[in-house]
């Protein structure tokens, strides 16, 4: 794997989910739960292996990042602060009005977001579209999608999938993040999803499984994404609330903040 | 650009237009398994290697253009008008709301649609795509409008719902009179101080038809096709009040569509004395065009009894 700075990543993810937790809680709102779970998806993808300038987020062949899971945006923001792009008072404005930093990530409103998400189960649709793009310019650009695993009942993921391996799109990389919750419970509660593998492997994607919280197998497994030249999907193993003991596989914090109390003893856990 | 000696529907001119405007690179063309019925089916066979068929799956279709239009290409993706309202949410969050400019257009629009039954007479698709910022919204008369106007939306910067109609009409702009159409702007067919008559898309022959037969009776009826219901033309619907009665023609609902866009602007601007005919809050069913066209009161003769109405209030 081309050289990456995996103490340096390690760095990163803490800060970012130090600033997930921060901004939630000073919102009153917003969703901590799935965006620690793909904290480290994010830092290893705008760390290791996208192709994206944080001088010039706008760089027309840039690689496309689609979260499609848009609650999501402190993941986002975060990432995008610790690359410059975003500034510790864009991230304190958290969706407060005017800010930058909407509830939901919004191309129109921050630089570096290149999709307007919030209603699940459009991004992989938004990707091909990307991707598409991307072979008629003959540029070797990628297009990345970020999903949440409850995400996937919608069924528009699947009329993606199954275009995407239908329109022989190999430049697009989707990421699942199967931290196996969703909004009002676990996802075999609410809608068993099965086995996520199988069924991209059936639309004809490649897949690969790994534990989406080490960064080494994280960006080696995008790394190979971008390089097999065939859709790939990538099913990651997470935990909701990753880094946060009171957050950790627990339905409560999807979408809710944390006291001054739960506060204190997260930033403490993530010193 | 010329006229057709046959006249065709306004689908045909939808088909037309994406050939003209092939020669830009940009123009990309998406389907869901009715190309041959919207009419991309032309573009498809010159030009495969842009034309993307995403099989029987609106919503999906629908931010497969946005992001093809976020990378600088001009998405035109169609479906019937019927399904476009399934995609309708998807238009919304992730077209209209993101400025993303794609062109949606929805073929088989309307009563005049037929003998596929209620199922696929779409009467809502204006109202509800008239709802959504930044949409612009429009309904051809006939093939060369149809044609003049969705290549005008090449340069448009703003996303759009186009409604063409499944049957031919017949022609009411030749070739360079299409020619001079422009997005936003009414067209004035016929001059007549006693009434106004707006009407869009296939309603329009109809409008026509009933200046005839007022004419005949001695009354003179301005006729304007208001071919973009959004952003609908409120100095031309002003200055057609000055007639003091106006009447308004649609094959959609009343409710939402044209008429309503009319009265918005006369309840705030310049009241007047109006009536809409249009479908009255109820589905449609199979039959001919005419047959159902006339069972839904969307006829001339009925045009021309609100005008007659009107004036002896
Ligand atoms: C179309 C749609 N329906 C419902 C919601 C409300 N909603 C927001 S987040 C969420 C749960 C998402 O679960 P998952 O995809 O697993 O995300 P994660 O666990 O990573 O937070 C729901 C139902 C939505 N945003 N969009
Ligand atoms: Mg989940």
């Amino acid at each position: 794997m081309p050289s990456v700075d995996l103490v340096e990543m390690g760095e990163s993810a803490k800060r970012c989910r130090r600033r997930i937790v921060d901004m939630v809680y000073k919102a009153q709102s917003g969703h901590p739960g799935g965006s620690l779970s793909c904290i480290d998806i994010l830092v290893s993808l705008y760390k290791g292996v996208m192709r994206f300038d944080p001088e010039n987020p706008e760089w027309d062949d840039r690689d496309r990042f689609i979260m499609s899971k848009g609650h999501a945006s402190p993941a986002v923001y975060s990432i995008l602060r610790d690359l410059n792009v975003l500034t510790d008072e864009d991230l304190d404005g958290f969706r407060s009005m005017g800010s930058v930093c909407q509830g939901h990530v919004d191309r129109k409103w921050t630089r570096g977001v290149d999709f307007s998400a919030g209603s699940l189960g459009m991004g992989l649709s938004f990707g091909l579209g990307s991707a598409l793009a991307a072979r008629l310019d003959g540029s070797d650009r990628h297009t990345w999608v970020l999903l949440g695993d409850g995400e996937i009942q919608e069924g528009q993921i699947w009329e993606a999938a199954m275009a995407t391996t239908h329109l022989e799109a190999g430049n697009i990389t989707a990421i699942v993040d199967k931290n196996r919750i969703q909004n009002d419970n676990f996802v075999d509660e609410q809608m068993r999803v099965g086995d996520i593998s199988s069924k991209f492997e059936s639309f004809g994607w490649e897949v690969i499984e790994v534990d989406g919280h080490s960064l080494s197998d994280v960006t080696a497994a995008l790394q190979r994404a971008r390089g097999s030249g065939v859709a790939t999907a990538i099913v990651a193993d997470t935990v909701k609330g990753k880094g946060v003991s009171f957050m950790e596989d627990n339905p409560a914090f999807h979408g809710a903040a944390p006291n001054a109390e739960q506060y204190a003893t997260a930033m403490e856990e993530l010193a | 650009m010329t006229g057709f000696a046959e006249p065709g529907a306004s689908r045909d001119g939808y088909g037309d237009a994406l050939l003209d405007m092939a020669g830009d690179e940009r123009v990309v063309v998406l389907e869901a398994d009715l190309g041959k019925s919207t009419k991309s089916c032309h573009f498809r066979a010159k030009y495969p290697e842009r034309t993307f068929c995403l099989g029987i799956a609106e919503q999906n279709m629908a931010l497969v253009g946005a992001g093809l239009a976020e990378s600088g290409k001009v998405p035109f993706a169609s479906t019937f008008a019927i399904f476009s309202e399934r995609a309708f949410e998807q238009f919304r969050n992730g077209i209209a709301r993101t400025e993303l400019v794609v062109h949606l257009c929805g073929s088989h629009g309307g009563m005049h649609t037929g003998q596929d039954g209620s199922s696929a007479q779409s009467t809502e698709d204006l109202g509800i795509f008239r709802t959504l910022p930044e949409v612009t919204v429009m309904t051809p008369s006939d093939r060369n409008s149809a044609r003049s106007l969705t290549r005008k939306l090449l340069d448009h910067p703003k996303p759009s719902y186009t409604r063409t109609a499944r049957n031919k009409t017949r022609e009411i702009y030749t070739g360079e009179e299409a020619e001079a159409l422009e997005i936003g702007k009414a067209s004035v067919l016929r001059d007549g101080a006693d009434a106004s008559i707006i009407a869009c898309g296939v309603m329009v022959e109809r409008a026509l038809e009933a200046a005839d037969r007022l004419a005949e009776r001695g009354v003179e009826a301005t006729v304007i096709d208001m071919h973009t219901i959004k952003p609908i033309d409120r100095e031309a619907i002003i200055r057609a009040a000055s007639s003091g009665a106006i009447v308004t023609a649609e094959d959609h609902s009343v409710i939402g569509g044209l008429g309503s866009a009319v009265a918005e602007v006369l309840a705030e601007e310049a009241p007047t004395m109006m009536r809409m005919i249009g479908v009255r809050d109820k589905f449609g069913e199979s039959g001919s065009p005419s047959d159902i066209m006339d069972k839904m009161g969307l006829t001339s003769e009925n045009i021309a009894s609100k005008v007659e109405d009107l004036l002896a209030k």
